[in-house]
């Protein structure tokens, strides 16, 4: 465990988020608390697999960690560790933030004890997410302090000195990356670990109680806490100019990545410019924004997505009656949409500054490649779901699905994700359906999904009776994000036995009358029991349960146990191409010759080809090595 | 010596770029090289393609401009291809022969395009280096060692600003000891393959 050495000096290669990891046993987090999402797993992985180790060899760890139910939870737990003295930490990708965002919003007000940071991990080119909103905004609407890192030195650094400001202001601190910081590397360099609280204890106090009047008290609290964190920013180490050639009056703003390429682009064309890094980006540090305003005829401001910054200096200058000219996104120079990469501020520089962009134009292929969108992977439960789906539901049925491994059902030939919107959002969906269309409805989500968001919608299925058949795909795991465990399993982030809910049984608690539990694996059987589901009128749930193929491929290895491969009979295939047209498990393809083979490197041995193929050409054929 | 080095990994996922790339970052560290490793991989686990980039030396950017790459290291052969955007003239790529068939080849019809086309393609914009890395990597003991094989040939190229034995120490640190003799092997072959 080479990231809990408390070896101050010592230089090792982390993630980005590692590094918040790192930094925040530096600062001796007492409660880190989280919902899985890309991009920013690995922070609270870390903590999982520190703590485990400490469960594995019998000790305590030295501080508490759990994956909560969903972010909105994990927030409340955090903020109450706060409350209670102790510091806490709270990460989750940015739509997790929509989710904490009602507790989020009045937190603010009431303000924390011990401190506790908020990590926003914004995913802009929406690499894996449903959007690419900008967080910043969320500091501005809650009023929160914020501190954005640009290599995971600084993401470790910030971490750190965000636990002093939340303190200083008695206010949750949101730390902002986005994925090239969460999934970049760097060196990062370690410093003394501080000893955790421990225990911490909750004094009373009516102002945590936010009834109007206390609300309309905390309001005027929250704003001076504000004008009390600008003071910081002016002096905060992470704002900085930073200076490339000899710069007269031109100027660059930037905070985040964005920086990583100002500065090194703004080199690289030998420019002569004072670059402003802001790393605490809420509240912007005015005078120091004043001061450089002043000494600039020019400024380019360089941030992805929103012109956070942007408006703000526009403000600034307009106040001061200044006729710099700011560059930014609605001069049409940069783009709103995506992430930023040194091509695309290369460009901007040298049209803004009339000098050669110095670099080859990008070659193209001439070949068309075949795509490679990410699938469901070989033996994945899912396929052989929406395989049995398809065959017992009329053609036009409505396939309203949810966030997970199971949206990649939306590939041909499946073809099974009709909308989505976030997590939970297949169950409301569906029932918006059967009030609104003459078709059926069948709607799939994820065992986590399910206890993360889907249980009110259910709950309104069955006040209403909408006509809907809900679907659990329970494969027993958080899957997507990296097999993390959830309410539905026996452990919990620590290592620690867990009482396991059921779905079911949660469902049969929401009053739902009609029950189908089933193993997908028996495509037959599945089929059947969702005709039945689709017969029965009113709300019916089908679970549909089976262990991801990788924790079951897993599994098996460590028990010993054999993984069969299957092949194909070239003398009892016709050729029809069910398996791969209708089924499409990605080991199976087509040889030169048109004749049809499994890939036994790929195949993970789940057998369902074998139900879907009508000419009985497929069985197994040996072991996987 | 270059300033900037940067090299772009590339592959599919489950092929272990990632690894890779983290191996390389690691013995920069190593090495006392400043260094920047960034990686994608959303849902890279389900068989999409992977990208990561290692920068080292006078850099502030994880990323490098277009063109700009010193070596792109390729576990596929399309791969490579597909990030051609990288290369310029004296970039080296350096790729494995052996495709990994997308399952959109099976299901939709697109064409996994001929090989020598692909080659031809590569060699016209770029310098490179075609090796088998499953078959030196079996001949070394264990077609596990292929990213070994591939690093190997990688450091056989000079670009690297560490000796060859920083890079093959950091592999051996973080292999079990029963793979160690075949991955020293795997990493020898594999510079072997480039110098030639
Ligand atoms: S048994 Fe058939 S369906 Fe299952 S993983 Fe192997 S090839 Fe795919
Ligand atoms: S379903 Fe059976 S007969 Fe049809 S192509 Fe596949 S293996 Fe051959």
């Amino acid at each position: 465990m080479e990231i809990i050495t408390d070896q101050p000096g010592k230089k090792i290669l982390l993630l980005g988020n590692e590094a918040i990891t790192r930094g925040a046993l530096e600062a001796g987090v007492d409660v880190a608390t989280t919902y899985p999402g890309t991009p920013s797993s690995e922070i609270a992985d870390t903590f999982s697999h520190i703590t485990k180790y400490f469960t594995k060899k019998g000790d305590k760890p030295p501080f508490y960690f759990e994956y909560s139910t969903n972010e909105k939870v994990a927030l409340e737990v955090a903020a109450a560790a706060s409350f209670s003295g102790l510091r806490a930490l709270t990460c989750m990708k940015h739509v997790g933030l929509n989710v904490a965002s009602d507790a989020f919003m009045t937190y603010t007000y009431v303000g924390c004890k011990g401190g506790h940071i908020i990590v926003s991990a914004d995913d802009p080119y929406c690499h894996s997410s449903q959007n690419e909103q900008d967080n910043r905004y969320f500091a501005i609407f809650g009023g929160a302090p914020m501190l954005e890192p640009t290599t995971p030195q600084e993401a470790k650094e910030m971490t750190g000195v965000g636990f002093d400001i939340s303190e200083q202001l008695s206010l949750p601190l949101l730390l902002r990356t986005t994925t090239r910081l969460s999934h970049a590397r760097g060196p990062v360099v370690f410093e003394k670990m501080q000893k955790p609280r421990g225990i911490g204890h909750f004094e009373k106090n009516p102002l945590l109680v936010t009834v109007p009047a206390v609300a309309r008290k905390q309001h005027p609290v929250l704003l001076e806490r504000m004008e009390q964190a600008e003071k910081i920013s002016e002096k905060s180490q992470f704002n900085e100019v930073v200076n490339v050639g000899k710069p007269k009056d031109i100027g660059v703003v930037s905070s985040g990545v964005s920086f990583n390429y100002a500065k090194e682009m703004a080199e690289t064309l030998s420019l002569d410019v004072r670059i402003l890094k802001l790393g605490m980006t809420h509240p912007i540090p005015r005078r120091m924004c004043e001061k450089f305003i002043k000494s600039c005829s020019t400024i380019v401001v360089i941030e992805e997505l929103e012109p956070i910054l942007e408006q703000q200096f526009k403000t600034l200058a307009f106040d001061m009656k200044s006729d710099v000219k700011i560059f930014g996104k609605s001069t049409g120079r940069f783009s709103r949409l995506y992430e930023y990469n040194p091509d695309i501020v290369v460009d901007v520089f040298s049209k803004i500054f009339k000098v050669k962009n110095p670099f080859p134009k990008p070659v193209e292929s001439k070949i068309k490649l075949p795509s490679r969108p990410p699938s469901l992977c070989p033996g994945c439960p899912h396929r052989a779901t929406y395989y049995a789906v398809k065959k017992a539901a009329p053609k036009d049925s409505i396939y309203p699905t949810d966030i997970g491994c199971y949206t990649l059902g939306k590939e041909p030939p499946l073809e099974m994700a009709d909308v989505l919107l976030c997590m939970g959002s297949n169950a409301g969906t569906a029932c918006g359906f059967a009030v609104s269309t003459g078709q059926k409805i069948v709607s799939f989500m994820g065992d986590s999904t399910f206890f993360h968001a889907a249980i009110p919608a259910l709950i309104d299925a069955v006040h209403h009776n909408h006509d809907v058949v809900i679907t659990v795909l329970d494969n027993r795991t958080t899957a997507m994000t990296g097999h993390q465990p959830h309410p539905g399993t026996e452990f919990d982030g620590m290592g620690r036995p867990a009482k396991m809910i059921r779905v079911e049984d949660v469902a049969r608690g929401c009053g739902v009358e009609h029950i189908e539990i089933v193993d997908p694996n028996n495509i037959k059987e599945t089929t059947a029991a969702f005709k039945r589901a689709l017969d029965f009128k009113g709300p019916s749930f089908v679970v549909s349960k089976s262990p991801c193929i990788l924790l079951e491929v897993d599994r098996k290895r460590k028990a010993g146990e054999e993984i069969p491969v299957y092949s194909i009979n070239q003398e009892l295939c016709k050729r029809c191409k069910t398996c791969i047209g209708r089924f499409g498990c990605p080991a199976l393809y087509f040889a030169e010759d048109g004749s049809v083979h499994i890939d036994t490197t790929l195949c993970n041995g789940c057998g369902n080809c074998v139900q879907v193929c009508p000419f009985g050409a497929i069985s197994k054929s040996g072991v996987k090595e | 010596m270059n300033k900037k080095i940067s090299i772009v990994l590339v592959g599919v996922g489950g092929q272990g770029v990632i690894t890779a790339a983290n191996i390389l970052g690691n013995a920069a560290v190593k090495a006392d090289v400043m260094v920047y490793v960034s990686e994608i991989h959303g849902m890279a686990q389900r068989g999409g393609n992977v990208v990561c980039t290692v920068r080292m030396g006078e850099v502030s950017s994880p990323m490098l401009p277009s063109g700009t790459a010193d070596v792109v290291l390729s576990a596929e052969p399309i791969e490579a291809l597909r990030n051609i955007s990288f290369v310029n003239k004296k970039t080296k790529v350096i790729t494995d022969i052996n495709p990994v068939i997308p399952f959109t080849v099976a299901v939709g019809g697109e064409p996994y395009p001929k090989l020598d086309d692909v080659f031809k393609e590569i060699s016209k914009h770029a310098e490179l280096y075609k090796i088998d890395a499953l078959k030196i990597a079996k001949e070394s003991g264990d077609a596990i060692t292929k990213n070994t094989v591939l690093l190997g040939a990688l450091a056989a190229t000079g670009v690297l600003p560490f000796k060859p034995d920083v890079l093959l120490e950091t592999i051996l640190n973080m292999v079990p000891d029963k793979y160690k003799d075949v991955n020293r092997k795997a990493f020898e072959n594999g510079m072997k393959a480039i110098k030639k």
